[in-house]
C-alpha cells in the first residue's frame, strides 16, 4: 500500500501543529465557536448532539495493521473504547474532547493518517473498490489513481471553499463496488478500442434530498489528462455551482439545471485551456505511485477446493460463512474475506478497541498485514490463503466478527440516526437491529438471498436509502418517528433510485412492512431471481397491495 | 482594518468609491464593474491610479481586455466560504496574465491568507492587531504543496522527480 515519503509526512505533521494552535485559541476563549467552526471543519471535527465527533480518512479504504492498532489506541485513550466505520471509508469517533484532539491527530500522523478535508465544502476522501488489486474481474488497480487524486486534492488552494462538499470515487472493475454513479465525480476505468486503459467520467450523481444517478460526460479520458480534466470540472463547479441554497449547491443540481451537454461543453472549453499544462501526469509519477501497489509475495498454491469442501460439510456454520462472506481472489489458493460489522450486538459499522487490536493481529497472521474498509461499513481481509480459512473463522467467531451475512438481509447500511446525529428525524440503528432480530433463521435468510436494506434517519440520506433494494427513510410526523419505504434502488453499474411505496409506517410497524415486502417477493419471484430483479420485472403493484391492501 | 501587501502593512492609497454616485476628479480610486462599464472613457482620462472591485458574482472575463487600465483589482469575499474569487484570481493571473496588485477584500480570514496567496493575491484587507506577525504565521504554517498554482511554490511532484 502507499507509504508517506518525507513530503507527505511533513505536510500532515505541520497540519497537526497548525490545528493545535487553533484549538488552543478556542480553548483559551480567543476564538468563539462560530469563528472556530470553519477551522475545525477543515480538520474533520464536527459538533454533534452530545460531544465533538472526529472523522478520520481511510484513503480508498486501505489500512495497515499498524494503523488499525493506532485506531484502537485512539478509541481507548480519547474515546469510549470504540469507533464507527462510515459509508465513505472513514472512521468516526463520537465522544472526543476538544482538548484531546490535537494529541489524537498527532498519534494518527505518526501512522500516516489524518482528518484533513473529511468535512467542509471541499474535496473529500476519494473512495474506491474494497477489492482493488485482488478482484478477479479487475482491469487495472484504481488505488494508484485514488492516491494521485488524494494528493492533488489535499489543501488545494482553489477548491477549499466550493459551493458544497465534493466526493470522487474510482472503480477499476466492470462490476462497480464503489458506487461511482452516485458520486459528484465517478471514474470507471476501462479500455478504449486501442486497448489503452482510461477513465469514463461520470458527473453529478448523488443522494441526499435530491438524488440523481450520474451522467457520463466523457467516455474515455487518458490517464495523463486525469488531473487537468478534474481541475476543469471543479473550476466550472466552483464558478457556476449554486451558492444561494445549501440544498441546491451540489454539482448534481448544476448538471441537472444546465443539462449534461451544456455542462460538458463548459468543462471541455475550460479543459482546452489547461490541458497539456503543469497538471499533466508524467508516466514517471504514475509508475512511482504504482510501485507502492506491487502485489504481495503470494505463495504458488492451488485452490483448496477439496479440503475446503470437506471442512464445509463437517461444519454448517463455517459453510454459511464461506458461502456469504467470501469473494473470488485473482490468485489461486487465496480468498477475499469479508468481515461483517453487522452483528446484532453492535450498531452497524461499530468496532470496539479490543476487536480492532485483534483484527490487526489477524491481518498480520493471515493477510499480509493489511485490511480494507468498504462503503457498506464492513471490513475486508483481502489476501487470505484458503488453507487458513477455517482457522481464521474460528478466531473471528470468538471476536463476534464472523456474522455470515455479507450481501444478505441483515447486512444493513444505517446512518447514526437520532441516537447520535443532530440532523436526524428518526432512529436508524434500533430499526436495523430489529430487522436483524426478526430475520434470524439462516435458511430463510439464504432463501431471501442477495438483498440490501439501507436506512437513513433523515432526508440527507447518509444511510443511502435511495439505492437500497429496500430503502427506509425515517421522518418526523408530529413528533413521532415514521418510516417511508422505497423499492428497487441500486448503487452498482446498473445504478437506479428506489421508488416510494406510499405513506410511511410508525416505528412499531416498520419491521412488519419489511416482512410483507419480502413475503411478496417470495410469492412472485421466478426461480433463482434476486429481489432486485423481481422488482424490476413486476414493478410496484404487488408490493403496494401487500403493504396497503388493494384499494 | 489594515492593508497587508507583500508581507508588510501599507497605507491604503485608494478610496473605494464603488458605491458612490459621483466619481472624484482627483485621487486614487477603486470603482465598481458598472462604473467602469458606464464611465470607462472618463476613468481612463484621469491621471491618478485606478482600481476595480469585482463582486463575487462578477467574473473577470468582463474586464479581460481592460486589464492594462487597472493598477489594482480587488476581489470581494462576501463571506469567507464563498470561494469563487479563488478561481477568479487564478484566471486573472494564469489566463489573462494580469501582473498588477490583486487584493482580497471583504470577509478575509487569517487562516485563508495562505490559500489566497497561492492563487495569486498579493494584498489583503484584514482585521488584525499584528498583521505582519499573522502573515508570517499563515505563510509558514504549511510548507508542502501538491498542486501547481499561481504562486512560485514548487509542487511536490517536481521536488520528487527533479532530484
Amino acid at each position: 500500500m502507499y507509504r508517506y515519503d518525507e513530503f507527505d509526512a511533513r505536510l500532515v505533521t505541520e497540519r497537526v501543529e497548525q490545528f493545535r494552535r487553533q484549538a488552543q485559541r478556542r480553548l483559551s476563549g480567543e476564538l468563539t465557536e462560530d469563528q472556530f467552526k470553519p477551522l475545525r471543519l477543515m480538520n474533520g471535527l464536527y459538533l454533534q448532539l452530545h460531544a465533538y465527533m472526529m472523522r478520520i480518512n481511510i484513503p480508498y479504504g486501505a489500512l495497515s495493521s499498524k494503523q488499525m492498532r493506532q485506531l484502537a489506541h485512539i478509541a481507548r485513550t480519547y474515546d469510549k473504547g470504540y469507533g464507527h466505520f462510515t459509508t465513505r471509508q472513514n472512521i468516526q469517533y463520537n465522544w472526543i474532547q476538544l482538548k484531546n484532539v490535537p494529541d489524537a491527530l498527532a498519534d494518527l500522523a505518526a501512522v500516516e493518517m489524518h482528518g484533513i478535508q473529511s468535512s467542509g465544502n471541499c474535496i473529500r476522501n476519494t473512495t474506491s473498490d474494497q477489492y482493488a488489486g485482488v478482484a478477479r474481474d479487475e482491469l487495472e488497480d484504481p488505488r494508484v489513481y485514488c492516491e494521485i487524486i488524494r494528493q492533488w486534492s489535499t489543501l488545494h488552494p482553489e477548491f477549499s471553499f466550493l459551493p458544497r462538499k465534493f466526493k470522487i470515487a474510482v472503480t477499476g472493475s466492470p462490476n462497480d463496488r464503489a458506487a461511482v454513479k452516485l458520486h459528484d465525480i465517478g471514474l470507471r476505468m476501462h479500455q478504449n478500442e486501442q486497448g489503452k486503459t482510461g477513465f469514463e467520467v461520470i458527473v453529478g450523481g448523488g443522494q441526499g434530498r435530491t438524488p440523481f444517478v450520474g451522467k457520463t460526460i466523457r467516455d474515455w479520458l487518458a490517464p495523463e489528462h486525469l488531473l487537468s480534466y478534474l481541475e476543469a470540472i471543479l473550476r466550472v463547479y466552483n464558478l457556476d455551482g449554486r451558492r444561494d441554497n445549501k440544498y441546491k449547491a451540489r454539482i448534481k443540481i448544476l448538471v441537472h439545471q444546465i443539462g449534461t451537454d451544456e455542462f460538458r461543453r463548459l468543462v471541455d472549453t475550460e479543459w482546452q485551456q489547461i490541458k497539456d499544462g503543469a497538471l499533466n501526469l508524467p508516466q514517471s509519477e504514475i509508475d512511482r505511485i504504482n510501485a507502492y501497489f506491487t502485489p504481495p509475495a503470494y505463495a504458488q498454491i492451488d485452490d483448496e477446493t477439496e479440503s475446503l469442501n470437506e471442512q464445509r460439510t463437517q461444519n454448517p456454520a463455517f459453510d454459511a460463512w464461506v458461502q456469504a462472506n467470501l469473494a473470488e481472489h485473482k490468485v489461486s489458493g487465496y480468498s477475499i474475506v469479508n468481515i461483517s460489522l453487522k452483528s446484532p450486538k453492535l450498531p452497524p459499522g461499530d468496532v470496539t478497541a479490543v476487536q480492532m487490536d485483534a483484527l490487526a493481529d489477524l491481518a498480520d497472521e493471515y493477510s499480509f498485514s493489511e485490511l480494507r474498509v468498504n462503503h457498506r461499513q464492513n471490513l475486508v481481509l483481502a489476501d487470505v490463503p484458503q488453507k487458513d480459512l477455517l482457522s481464521l473463522w474460528t478466531k473471528l467467531i470468538e471476536l463476534d466478527l464472523a456474522t455470515p451475512n455479507i450481501g444478505l438481509i441483515s447486512d444493513i447500511i444505517a446512518c447514526p440516526g437520532l441516537d447520535y446525529c443532530a440532523l436526524a428525524n428518526a432512529r436508524s440503528i434500533p430499526l436495523a437491529q430489529e430487522i436483524h432480530q426478526r430475520f434470524q433463521d439462516i435458511d430463510k435468510v439464504h432463501d431471501i438471498g442477495e438483498l440490501t436494506i439501507n436506512i437513513s434517519g433523515c432526508m440527507n440520506a447518509c444511510g443511502h436509502h435511495h439505492v437500497g433494494h429496500i430503502g427506509i427513510l425515517g421522518v418526523d410526523k408530529r413528533g413521532k418517528e415514521f418510516y417511508q419505504f422505497t423499492l428497487g434502488g441500486s448503487s452498482d453499474q446498473n445504478a437506479s433510485l428506489g421508488d416510494r411505496t406510499g405513506k410511511g409506517f410508525p416505528a412499531d410497524e416498520a419491521v412488519n412492512a419489511v416482512e410483507k415486502i419480502l413475503n411478496t417477493y417470495i410469492m412472485v419471484r421466478n426461480d433463482g431471481e434476486r429481489f432486485l430483479e423481481t422488482y424490476r420485472r413486476v414493478g410496484m403493484k404487488p408490493f403496494k397491495e401487500a403493504l396497503y391492501g388493494s384499494a | 482594518m489594515v492593508l497587508l501587501k507583500n508581507g508588510t502593512v501599507e497605507t491604503d492609497l485608494y478610496t473605494d468609491v464603488s458605491s458612490a454616485d459621483k466619481l472624484p476628479e482627483k485621487g486614487a480610486i477603486l470603482v465598481s464593474l458598472t462604473q467602469w462599464q458606464d464611465q470607462g472613457d472618463a476613468l481612463t482620462k484621469r491621471l491618478d491610479a485606478l482600481g476595480i472591485v469585482l463582486q463575487s458574482d462578477e467574473k473577470p472575463e468582463h474586464i479581460a481586455n481592460d486589464l492594462a487600465h487597472f493598477d489594482v483589482i480587488a476581489l470581494e469575499f462576501p463571506t469567507f466560504n464563498d470561494g469563487r474569487a479563488y478561481s477568479y484570481a487564478r484566471l486573472l493571473r494564469e489566463r489573462y496574465n494580469y501582473q498588477g496588485e490583486l487584493r482580497a477584500v471583504g470577509d478575509v480570514l487569517l487562516e485563508q491568507l495562505h490559500f489566497m496567496h497561492r492563487v495569486g493575491f498579493n494584498s489583503f484587507n484584514i482585521q488584525s492587531k499584528n498583521a505582519i506577525k499573522d502573515w508570517e504565521v499563515a505563510a509558514a504554517d504549511i510548507s508542502i504543496w501538491y498542486q501547481p498554482s499561481s504562486d512560485n511554490r514548487t509542487p511536490v511532484i517536481k521536488l520528487r522527480h527533479d532530484n
